[in-house]
């Protein structure tokens, strides 16, 4: 079986600065939870977007759920990334103009894969169920407007659209730390399930040391960068 | 899908999104009026005389002719002698001539010697014949027929008296106190000079010049009473200022000008009203395309407030652009979101300013005509107007690619690093 995410010779720089990241090999199984951790700064977002394939390494591959992602074209990847992972941010995760639901269905109108493995093709009643499974089963949370939620709600929400058909990779980037704490591990505990549910692989992210204890890996990245090592 | 997010996103922004599309109808409408008056003016001065086949008048310029003739602007520099005209007139291919004599004016208006043939054949704006709103033509001497605007503007009813003053000036001290007139029927408007004339039957002009030689007072003792001129005996003219022809048949239209050029007793000028109307709307016509390239400026101002509304929205949006992002959208679609945004306001602000347009036209038809007889075809869209309205809704497309590739370009330096 392949991995969900693997990297080999990676290496990246935003243009005109030093190299940022050079990743010799980075592999997370299938259905793994891994907790990336490294300081701010550090290059754990630029390694999100390298995984998404928003940016392109100077080199290296990158293989996702089986496929080298690396040689593909630019809306390849775009749609790759559509089909097969799902992302959470730090904050502002919602387009401001859409209501709770059409938040949540979002991925499925512009991935087709995505909408096909929606049961019964039921956009809808998939969001419902992810809404509730998040712990946002609250009738009318899902007919608000999104700027009226919390933002723990709001997090909620943006995990239930990373969810929805089923991606193979959940991504996320800080998703707990614009929370505190209580709603921290509430938040976790839910994803975590969730992604259980659904098989998923979960690569999280965060500067945060004390979330470690809830993944099956913890992995710094110094460890894999050797870039940092230089630096530092 | 892209097309019902820049719906919403739009919707999301309503208070300024509402104002740009506002700001375009507005142009939109101002563009669209002045389109449409526009084609109504030319139709209006091309319709100011029809149904004339020709106007016959002294040899001097067409326009000078067509100005004293039609629009009572200037003077003849010579008369057509009776003799001349009533050969033409008993031409076996004119059908009928409407004589005209000029030169007197009542309080600023201008005084025209005619018969009533005058009231019969003078058409304008295609198939409009002179309407009666108030009494009939001429029955006696004295009797005189107002246009609507002199009635109007001096109060005029029927049976009120006229007195007319000798020459063109306002204010003219040598006034026909003597022969007064009565007003024996008011024209309806109709958007041409007809409406500032005032007729009086041709031979009411011999009559009160009987005792006038050239343009002084006669001598007291000297003077001819009303009655007496009334029964002199011959009050035919000795000459005319001009006449208008109708022909028998149109086709003989071009014969009867040569004839008439070429006549050999007497220097005349025969011209076709159509040809030479043309003629002078080019002269004036300039001011309306000024009028145009004006309202051009003003859409371009409205586009202009659109790009600066997107333009400004980009900064606060690449947040949204980069959670596109995430779930698939590919680049292309942040374009055509934008694009599509900036059509949407366009398109709705070229609706909306037609609609407008359209509304403030029938509310201004029955005004416009009412009192000044400036009749706007209210018909549908042109496809002049159609095309000049398509090629807006393009415009604000192309000017929607610019913030459309900013907005392109950040989400490639972007990626999904939402740094704030
Ligand atoms: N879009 C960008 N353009 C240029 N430099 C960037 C961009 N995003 C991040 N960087 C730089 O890359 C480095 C790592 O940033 P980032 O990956 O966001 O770190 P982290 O997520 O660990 O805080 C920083 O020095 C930052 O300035
Ligand atoms: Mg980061």
């Amino acid at each position: 079986m392949t991995a969900a995410i693997h990297a080999r010779e990676l290496t990246y720089a935003w243009p005109n600065k030093p190299a940022l990241l050079d990743v010799r090999d980075f592999r997370i199984e299938r259905g793994e939870r891994v907790f990336l951790r490294g300081p701010s700064g550090s290059g754990k977002s630029t390694l999100l977007g390298l995984l998404g394939g928003v940016l392109e390494p100077d080199s290296g591959h990158i293989e996702l759920a089986g496929t080298d992602i690396t040689p593909l074209s630019a809306s390849a990847r775009d749609r790759f990334r559509g089909d097969h992972l799902g992302f959470i941010f730090q904050m502002f995760n919602l387009i401001p103009y859409l209501g709770v639901l059409d938040n949540v269905v979002l991925p499925a109108r512009f991935s087709a894969a995505r909408a096909a493995r929606v049961p019964n093709g039921d956009l809808e009643g998939e969001a419902r169920r992810l809404l509730d499974a998040l712990g946002l089963g609250a009738r009318d949370i899902a007919s608000r407007p999104v700027t009226e939620l919390s933002i723990g709600q709001q997090q909620r929400v943006a995990a239930a659209r990373a969810l929805l058909g089923k991606p193979e990779i959940i991504i996320a980037d800080e998703p707990t730390s614009s929370l505190d704490a209580d709603a921290r591990t509430d938040f976790l505990n839910l994803l975590m399930r969730e992604c259980g549910t659904q098989g998923a692989t979960l690569l999280f992210v965060s500067h945060d040391l004390a979330l470690g204890g809830l993944f099956d890996r913890t992995v710094q990245l110094a460890q894999i960068n050797r870039a940092l090592e230089v630096a530092a | 899908m892209i097309f019902s997010l820049a719906l919403r996103s739009l919707g999301n922004r309503r208070s300024t999104a509402l104002l740009t599309v506002a700001a375009i109808a507005v142009s939109v409408a101002l563009l669209l009026g002045v389109q449409k008056m526009r084609t109504a003016a030319r139709e209006s001065f091309a319709n100011t005389v029809s149904g004339v086949d020709l106007i016959v008048g002294a040899r001097s310029g067409q326009l000078n002719l067509l100005l004293y003739s039609v629009f009572r602007v200037g003077d003849a520099t010579a008369n057509v002698s009776w003799e001349s005209y009533q050969k033409i007139a008993r031409h076996p291919d004119v059908a009928w001539t409407i004589p005209i004599s000029l030169g007197d004016s009542h309080r600023g208006f201008r005084v025209l010697g005619t018969t009533n043939d005058y009231f019969r054949h003078y058409h304008y704006a295609g198939e409009r014949a002179l309407v009666f709103t108030e009494g009939k033509p001429f029955a006696a001497l004295y009797d005189v027929v107002l246009g609507a605007d002199v009635a109007r503007a001096l109060g005029y009813r029927l049976g009120s008296e006229v007195v007319v003053a000798h020459g063109l000036g306002n204010v003219s001290f040598a006034l026909h106190k003597d022969k007064p007139f009565r007003v024996v029927g008011i024209l309806a408007p109709t958007g041409t000079p007809v409406d500032r004339t005032v007729h009086v039957p041709l031979e009411a002009i011999t009559a009160i010049h009987q005792d006038f030689q050239g343009a002084s007072q006669p001598a007291i003792g000297a003077r001819i009473g009303a009655s007496a001129a009334r029964e002199q005996v011959d009050l035919t003219p000795q000459s005319i200022t001009a006449f208008m022809v109708g022909m028998r048949s149109k086709v003989m239209t071009f014969t009867m000008q040569r004839a008439i050029n070429e006549y050999r007793s007497e220097p005349l000028l025969a011209i076709i009203p159509g040809v030479a109307l043309t003629q002078l709307w080019n002269l004036v016509g300039i001011a309306d395309t000024a009028l145009m390239v004006i309202a051009g400026f003003v859409v371009l101002a409205g586009l202009l407030g659109m790009l600066t509304a997107i333009l400004t929205s980009l900064n606060e949006r690449r947040r949204e652009m980069a959670i596109l992002r995430s779930v698939g959208a590919r680049p292309r679609h942040i374009f055509t979101l934008l694009v599509t945004e900036a059509g949407l306001l366009a398109a709705s602000g070229v609706l909306a300013g037609v609609a407008l347009c359209y509304g403030l036209l029938f509310a201004a038809a029955p005004l416009l005509e009412r009192h000044y007889g400036l009749v706007l075809p209210l018909t549908g869209l042109s496809t002049q107007d159609a095309a000049l309205l398509g090629a807006i809704v393009v415009a604000g497309l192309f000017m929607g690619s610019w913030p459309a590739w900013r907005a392109y370009r950040n989400t490639l330096s972007d990626g999904l690093t939402l740094r704030v």
